[in-house]
């Protein structure tokens, strides 16, 4: 399993480089995150990852977009202006949470 | 006298039925399904439709036909489940009470969901193949095709028989060629994916027959919109796929019933535990087939193998034991791949799609995740097995609803899901 160190801490990644261990994961992790994807986190990514990490908490997966939709409040056009490129995998990936698994 | 209702008579409740009548003594119990429509349709059927290979009769019987002997069957619209009361509400003011209920209203496609979807163009240049009606416009518009392009479309995932689209584009590609229209068509298949196919093995083998067939690929591609002056989708960073003919599969959504009686998620699917199949919400309450959110494929053979695991939970709810047995998200899919020939798939929770023999291991007949004349003669067949055999219970010969590793053919490591 890759380790790398992200601001100033090592954690554990898998190949994507998405964390294993949530429990690693902090706002500085965030930043670095976003800093690979070459995104600079403001109040409005953190509105997106602070419902991805309830949600995580409270279901057990990352949300998908017609959830950030419908249960988030958070418009799809926005996601998109603040994560280009699919917005859920980086979304997930800032917030420290695994790579969302595809649909059957 | 108590009340079991079952809501939908499609596959998952008719099968349902079918078990539970024999199983619940009549004296005790009395068995309700209430549907909206007058007919059963065998979904399956509907791909094959557009190309001419099945007529609408094949598809299509009447609901006195296919409702099980014993049942009281109600054709009405559900107004909504009101759980605390145990009883279903029907919109001409009826209150059914029940004991027990099981959901089985399954998916539906929700063009409306998609910007610009049913403006102009919808069912005339922008088709879907999920319906009855849908398969019968897209029929009258092939008739009239002269060539240009065809784009084969997916909105977003879960949709009812993923494979479904893929075989779409198999059979036009054959159908194409028979009419000598396949050089003046081109044909370009999108996805929201990032392959094929949602597993890696059989996306892999998907993605070569497609390359085979020259069929393009466009994936990850997320629809925004329809600009249907343009004649072209629209993803949400501004990627264009332009289209003569859309044969697209909208986002599927659970009934809005499911919505006004609060019992659904995000899609109107209803929150199952996906071994048991009983709600997570009420222990009265189970729920089979599409309607769930369990995470295997929406399909008409899941619906088969969860209907065993699910009439023995529900003997053991009303005997007061523990639900012990356990739907492992067994699937089962033939794959149409054109000119007479198909591919099956046979996978669970656990398990993607692998090579490998079935039902017998190293015998077969049919072969897994390879082409053959006779998987697609398996797939013709089960029409006949759908009216006769799954409808009305009975069991399907050395298939049973635990998958058998047996026969497959299980890489050392897997490897990883590319999607």
């Amino acid at each position: 399993m890759p380790t790398k160190t992200l601001a100033g801490t090592p954690v554990d990644t898998d190949d994507e480089g998405y964390l294993v261990n949530h429990s690693q994961w902090n706002k500085d992790i965030a930043a670095a995150l976003a800093a690979e994807e070459g995104i600079t986190l403001t109040d409005g990514h953190w509105r997106v990852l602070d419902f991805i990490d309830a949600d995580f908490k409270e279901k057990g997966v990352v949300p998908g977009m017609r959830r950030m939709n419908k249960v988030g409040n958070i418009p799809t056009k926005d996601l998109y202006a603040l994560f280009p490129d699919g917005p859920i995998k980086k979304a997930a990936k800032i917030s420290g949470y695994p790579k969302p698994a595809s649909c059957v | 006298m108590k009340n079991l209702l079952i809501l939908g008579a499609g596959t998952a409740g008719t099968i349902m039925a079918s078990h539970l009548r024999r199983k619940l003594p009549k004296s005790d119990w009395t068995i309700t399904m209430v549907d909206r429509a007058s007919h059963h349709d065998y979904q399956p059927g509907y791909l094959f439709m557009p190309f001419g290979i099945y007529s609408a009769d094949d598809v299509r019987r009447p609901m006195k036909r296919t409702v099980p002997r014993g049942i009281d069957f109600r054709e009405a619209d559900v107004d909504r489940i009101e759980a605390d009361t145990n009883r279903v509400l029907l919109q001409d003011g009826t209150a059914l009470p029940y004991d027990l209920l099981i959901i089985a209203t399954g998916v539906h496609p929700a063009p409306d969901q998609v910007e610009g979807m049913v403006n102009g163009d919808w069912r005339k240049n922008v088709h879907e193949f999920y319906t009855f009606e849908g398969a019968q416009a897209l029929t009258e518009r092939l008739k009239s095709w002269q060539g240009g392009k065809l784009v084969v479309h997916i909105c977003e995932m879960p949709i009812k028989c993923p494979v479904a689209p893929l075989e779409f584009c198999f059979l036009a590609d054959t159908w194409l060629q028979k009419q000598g229209l396949r050089g003046k068509t081109e044909i370009t298949y999108v996805t929201p994916m990032s392959g094929a196919f949602t597993k890696p093995v059989a996306s892999g083998i998907l993605t070569k027959l497609l390359d085979e067939k020259r069929i393009s690929v466009v994936h990850d591609f997320a629809i925004a919109r329809v600009d249907a002056e343009k004649k072209a989708i629209v993803s949400w960073d501004e990627k264009e796929v332009p289209y003569d003919l859309l044969v697209t599969v909208p986002p599927n959504m659970g009934a809005e019933m499911i919505e006004r009686s609060g019992l659904g998620d995000e899609l109107n699917y209803v929150p199952t535990d996906k071994h048991t199949l009983q709600s997570k919400a009420h222990a009265n309450i189970f729920v089979i087939g599409d309607a769930t959110d369990c995470p295997t494929s929406k399909a008409g053979s899941v619906a088969h193998f969860e209907a065993e695991v699910l009439t023995e939970n529900i003997l053991h709810h009303i005997a007061g034991e523990p639900l012990r047995s356990r739907f492992d998200g067994h699937a089962n899919c033939f794959i149409e791949s054109g000119h007479g020939k198909g591919f099956l798939l046979d996978f669970n929770y656990d398990q993607e799609p692998v090579t490998g023999t079935f039902p017998f291991p190293g015998l077969g007949p049919m072969k897994l995740l390879g082409e053959s004349r006779l998987n697609h003669l398996g797939k013709m067949a089960f029409k006949w097995i759908y009216w006769n055999v799954l409808l009305p219970g009975l069991p399907i010969p050395f298939v049973g609803h635990k998958m058998s590793l047996r026969g497959k053919n299980i890489p050392p490591k897997e490897v990883k899901a590319a999607a």
